[in-house]
């Protein structure tokens, strides 16, 4: 992390320690996360990549006993210090492991958070619906049937349009947890090079448990364990030539 | 030998089934022959007659006040109060104090609620034996049924639709409203029949709240006499089980009614939202 790296990162993160209840499951992580790139935390199950992930939206807050120390700068703002989770979460999107859109129809999903921000016009919604749905690459599949229920897609199709939803919110920032373990290899495939194509306008934060995955979609990695950042470094860096003996162990394939 | 047994078995489970359907058909049957004779559009629709020969409707009447009075009550304070013990409150001991008053109020025979809501309502507020009297009476016996159904309702909405809608900066309320409650409706509405179903079966407590006045109520404070209470009194009084029989299938019909269009209600909130 030089310096001049450090001045476009949209997001820092300063010895951050979270508890629950008395159980420590994340110790002094420091990570900046540059804008228009996409990270990718790897790490072993029950590493904290996760639970690190819902720092950044404030989800954690809706878990009993969570305790948080350290600061989380995003844009220039410490999430933890403002009362104002709902702007933070409007600028900070997030897609979830497995697709769970509402029992709603198509159109009525991707609307749903421009209309709790009070967006009533008939036209600008439809305009925000067609555009985040082609940003997400699922427009040409879906665009007949927006009015019929999202729950009749495929898992695949679904999280393309959760990533539809979470776009729709004009959000700086989309966190995603694992987003294509439920899904099979082809459209997990899609939704890579989805990822790929949305860089250039979001910052992207993903989990993910499959390293080929983190390979391919990244441009920088860090490597949880055991609730700690061992290593955090340009992706090639980390899968080529890492610098710590555990990280070269996980990547190689020796444990997790 | 284990073949013997299995088959034993089966007997015996197919007795139970047998003969629970059974004891329900020959209720229903015995009150359909005893009181079919006396059911005609006169009986249901003309007001009633004390020296004999009169309709219920009056009965009837009284019967769809205590229940609209009594849900119009119960049903947003039974909402309000599951959403606040679900969504809202901190888990701890408080909450389950109230969860546990709830569960216990259920309980309660149907008298000492009809006690209850003959000192307080009747004697206390002044209400007088009256419909609304009954109505508040019966509301009080059905909150808890409300409040546990709309419970059981909440606990089913997936945690990824609750995180879903937060994450994209909604509030609470809105995720609430727009989210949790739709997906509950089919829950909470069946908790809302169930309680129009006790309400119409309730006699004790309307007996003891809303008197046995049998004409037609001028207003929600009349002393009146709902279907239930017509049927144990005309019993009670002449011995007449025809008359009682006749009310009683009249009864079943309301609840049948009632019933199906429950299921029919939540089929189609179901379909609305799943499909």
């Amino acid at each position: 992390m030089e310096q001049s790296k450090e001045s476009t990162s949209i997001i820092n993160v300063r010895d951050l320690n979270l508890f629950y209840g008395e159980k420590q499951a994340l110790f002094g992580v420091d990570l900046a996360i540059l804008e228009k790139e996409v990270t990718a935390l790897i790490g072993p199950s029950g590493c904290g990549k996760s639970t690190f992930l819902r720092t950044l939206n404030r989800m954690n807050d809706l878990i009993d006993g969570v305790k948080i120390t350290g600061d989380i700068v995003i844009d220039h703002e410490d999430i933890y210090k403002t009362n104002d989770v709902i702007k933070l979460r409007t600028k900070v999107g997030m897609v979830f492991q497995k697709p769970n859109l509402f029992p709603m129809s198509i159109y009525d999903n991707v609307a749903y958070g421009p209309r709790m921000q009070g967006i009533k016009n008939k036209k600008e919604l439809n305009k925000i619906v067609e555009d985040s749905l082609r940003s997400a690459a699922i427009w040409d599949e879906v665009q007949d049937r927006l009015k019929t229920s999202a729950l009749g897609l495929s898992g695949g199709q679904q999280q393309r349009v959760c990533i539809a939803r979470a776009i729709a919110m004009k959000p700086d920032i989309i966190l995603m947890d694992e987003p294509t373990s439920a899904l099979d290899p082809i459209s997990t495939l899609k939704i890579e090079e989805l990822i790929t194509n949305m860089k250039k306008d979001y910052t992207i934060v993903i989990v993910t448990h499959n390293m080929q995955q983190a390979a391919r979609v990244s441009d920088k990695t860090a490597f949880f364990l055991n609730g700690e950042v061992v290593e955090y470094d340009d992706t090639d860096n980390i899968f080529s030539t890492p610098q710590d003996q555990r990280t070269e162990d996980y990547v190689t394939g020796r444990f997790g | 030998m284990r073949q013997f047994k299995d088959n034993l078995f089966r007997g015996l489970l197919w007795l139970s089934a047998f003969l629970s359907v059974a004891i329900l058909v020959m209720i229903v049957g015995f009150i359909f022959y005893k009181g079919i004779g006396l059911i005609s559009l006169e009986f249901i629709f003309g007001d009633y007659s004390p020296t004999g020969g009169g309709g219920i409707w009056p009965m009837i009447i009284t019967t769809i006040y205590t229940v609209l009075i009594s849900l119009v009550i119960a049903t947003p304070i039974g909402i309000l109060a599951a959403v606040y013990l679900q969504e809202y409150a901190k888990q701890g001991r408080l909450v389950r104090l109230i969860r546990f008053a709830t569960e216990s109020l259920t309980g309660i025979p149907s008298i000492i609620y009809g006690l209850f809501g003959a000192v307080f309502f009747v004697t206390t507020l002044k209400l007088g034996m009256s419909i609304l009297a009954a109505s508040l009476t019966l509301t009080i016996i059905v909150l808890p049924v409300i409040i546990r159904t709309t419970e059981e309702a909440l606990k089913t909405v997936p945690r990824s639709y609750r995180e879903g809608s937060l994450a994209l900066g909604t509030t609470k309320l809105q995720t609430l409203y727009k989210v949790i409650l739709p997906s509950s409706m089919p829950g909470i509405l069946s908790g809302i029949i169930l309680s129009v179903g006790r309400i119409v079966g309730e006699s004790a407590a309307i007996f003891l709240t809303a008197g046995t006045v049998a004409a037609m109520p001028d207003s929600i404070l009349s002393s009146a006499r709902t279907l239930t209470v017509h049927s144990y009194l005309v019993t009670q009084e002449s011995g007449d089980i025809e008359l009682a029989a006749a009310v009683g299938i009249v009864l079943i019909i309301i609840i049948l009614a009632i019933n199906l269009s429950a299921t029919y209600i939540s089929k189609k909130f179901n379909k609305a939202t799943n499909k």
